[in-house]
């Protein structure tokens, strides 16, 4: 039996290797210029028509008109950095999830994360009453936020520890859960005043624009800790994908992977949420674009799902001021509206590739 | 329970089948001796060593499992067999780790395919990227779930072959669970029978007689020389 190739055979293969990581890389390097086009972009919308060498100036304090360096630093720059953060946040978190729970429509939104907090959004509005509150009661409405969805997590990983459920299992208890939050939410703004069910409305449009620095650092922090985590587990994702026994075999405590990081990825799901309200769509629709390039090796995967994810809530939230400006439509709808044929589009051409191979 | 009182020992470079009907416990057993299962009771030693009180990284580096069914993988040929490298890799794979990966897929003859992601192969060609990423792992023990049930002959053939050779070459123990009795007896040296959770007999081919099929399969069954191979023919 003769398993040898012929060293022109070899070096073909080799070739063939080294052009799918080059391919990988390159596409990571273009998704990272087209969101640094897009940060450029965003930094010209808005209704004075400044020149772009001027907004960068603008950025370092260095525009010759002091205006400029305000709407920069105190308005545009906040709004981009939390898109990116936020977008980076959400797009990792959903290629973590969908690694662990070997499911490729988990998210944030498919596990009742954002539910969740949307149920603690309303809980601060309408039975604390914080809607309109000022100084550190304005901190009350991302804190419930973060509690709602926290708690949808420890409800979770609760069922998953001790009822000992399949990946499987968590989805659709993420499902029952979400239900559940859902309804409570809906009884609540049954019984709040026009006010009230207003500022919730509105705060689960989402929205970039009401975050400070302090917001964007928190967030920051969050998104690069548990980020640096995913990353140094990118083989045992890799690893999980060859089945359950394999990555055992392969010297994985499994169960504890998948609870640690999907701990992290509610936490950072959570977080996200809480500033900038319900975002659906990212988290799910951003690793699936990358790995119609880069394959599931999360090596890729992970970085540009984070980057991807940066780079869809940054151009949902350039579209959002410019469609009809000077109206800024809630980024929540945008991401959903947009998000949905994008998905419906990577779903059928998944499909149409399976079947022609 | 399924298993209870299994105690047996097999030698460097031995290739053992894992005998018996459908339901016995062929493959817990296996996962067992992989810690993928984790038994009630008893001791499973490799080298001395207790495998319960190893880490999970150190077991990898002494036992690979082939599980029986391949997934479809959108990851190239190359990434599936570094996988091997995951029991000895920190932050990231060494030069080292490259070449050992090279030589696996040498081996196995699928670095012609290194570059392919694994969803585009054949049954026969995934089962052999599988080979070469646990010979990548440098197992004292390769534990294989019936790898030739989803093959065609040849690729049966092959992959039985390219095991029995690695034990030789390498003196790694191989434990394969099979129910083609024909290919058991063509390419494995040890055979190992289990019977209602029990094992019933171990030892050479020679173990494989009319009485043990009759007990073991209940079948009426001979063992005939075919081309100098002994070969099991039902009546």
């Amino acid at each position: 039996m003769n398993l040898e190739n012929s060293p022109l055979e070899s070096e073909r293969d080799a070739t063939a290797y080294r052009r799918n990581q080059i391919k990988s890389v390159t596409f990571l390097i273009a998704l990272f210029a087209v969101l640094l086009a897009a940060v450029l972009l965003s930094l010209r919308a808005g209704s004075y028509n400044t020149p772009t060498l001027e907004l960068i100036k603008g950025i370092f304090n260095r525009a010759a008109d002091s205006k400029i360096n305000l709407v920069v630093r105190g308005s545009r720059l906040p709004r981009i950095c939390t898109a990116i953060i936020a977008g980076a946040g959400l797009g990792i978190t959903g290629c973590v999830l969908q690694a662990v729970l070997r499911n490729p429509l988990a998210s944030a939104s498919t596990l009742g994360v954002s539910q969740g907090a949307s149920f603690g959004a309303a809980f601060a509005i309408i039975v604390l009453q914080m809607g309109s509150a000022v100084g550190l009661g304005m901190m009350a409405i991302p804190l419930c936020a973060f509690l709602g969805s926290v708690s949808v997590a420890v409800v979770i990983l609760g069922l998953s520890r001790f009822r000992q459920i399949s990946p499987e299992g968590i989805v659709l208890a993420g499902v029952a859960i979400s239900s559940m939050f859902t309804g409570g939410t809906t009884l609540m703004q049954y019984f709040a005043d026009e006010v009230e069910l207003s500022t919730l409305v509105y705060w689960t449009f989402g929205s970039l624009g009401n975050t400070d620095w302090g917001d964007v650092g928190r967030m920051s922090v969050v998104v690069l800790l548990t980020g640096a985590y995913f990353i140094w587990n990118r083989w045992d994702f890799n690893a999980l994908l060859s089945g359950e026994e394999t990555a055992t075999s392969l010297g994985i405590n499994v169960r504890r992977l998948t609870l640690v990081n999907m701990l992290l990825c509610c936490l950072t799901a959570s977080m996200v949420v809480s500033y900038i309200g319900l975002i659906n769509f990212i988290g799910l629709v951003a690793p699936h674009i990358v790995r119609l390039v880069v394959g599931n090796n999360h090596v890729y995967l992970l970085p540009g799902s984070a980057i991807a994810g940066a780079l869809l809530l940054l151009l949902g939230d350039l579209f959002a001021r410019v469609a009809i400006s000077p109206v800024i439509l809630p980024i929540g709808a945008i991401t959903s509206f947009l998000g949905g044929p994008l998905f419906l589009y990577l779903l059928f051409k998944g499909g149409r590739r399976s079947a022609d191979s | 329970m399924i298993l209870r009182q299994v105690s047996f020992s097999v030698e460097d470079g031995r290739f053992l089948a894992i005998l018996g009907n459908n339901g016995v416990g062929k493959s817990t057993m296996l996962k067992c001796l992989n810690r993928i299962l984790t038994p009630a009771g008893g001791e499973i030693q490799v080298d001395g060593d207790d495998l319960s009180r190893l880490s999970g990284r150190e077991r990898a580096q002494r036992i690979a499992f082939v599980a029986q069914s391949v997934p479809s993988i959108q990851m190239t040929v190359h990434d599936i067999v570094m996988l091997g490298r995951r029991p000895y890799m920190k932050w990231s794979f060494t030069e080292k780790d490259h070449v050992i990966v090279h030589e696996a897929m040498d081996r196995l003859g699928v670095s012609h395919l290194r570059g392919r992601f694994l969803d585009q192969l054949s049954g026969g060609e995934r089962q052999k990227v599988m080979l070469a990423r646990a010979l990548a792992q440098q197992p004292k023990i390769l534990l294989l779930d019936e790898p030739t049930s989803s093959l065609d002959i040849q690729n049966q053939y092959q992959v039985l072959q390219i095991v029995r050779d690695i034990c030789h070459e390498k003196g790694i123990t191989a434990m394969v669970v099979i129910h083609d009795l024909n290919l058991a007896l063509r390419f494995c040296d040890q055979f190992l029978m289990l019977r209602q959770g029990e094992v019933y007999r171990w030892g050479g081919r020679e173990i494989l007689d009319r009485q043990a099929l009759k007990e073991v399969y209940r079948v009426d069954a001979e063992i005939a020389l075919v081309n100098g191979y002994r070969m099991v023919v039902v009546d």
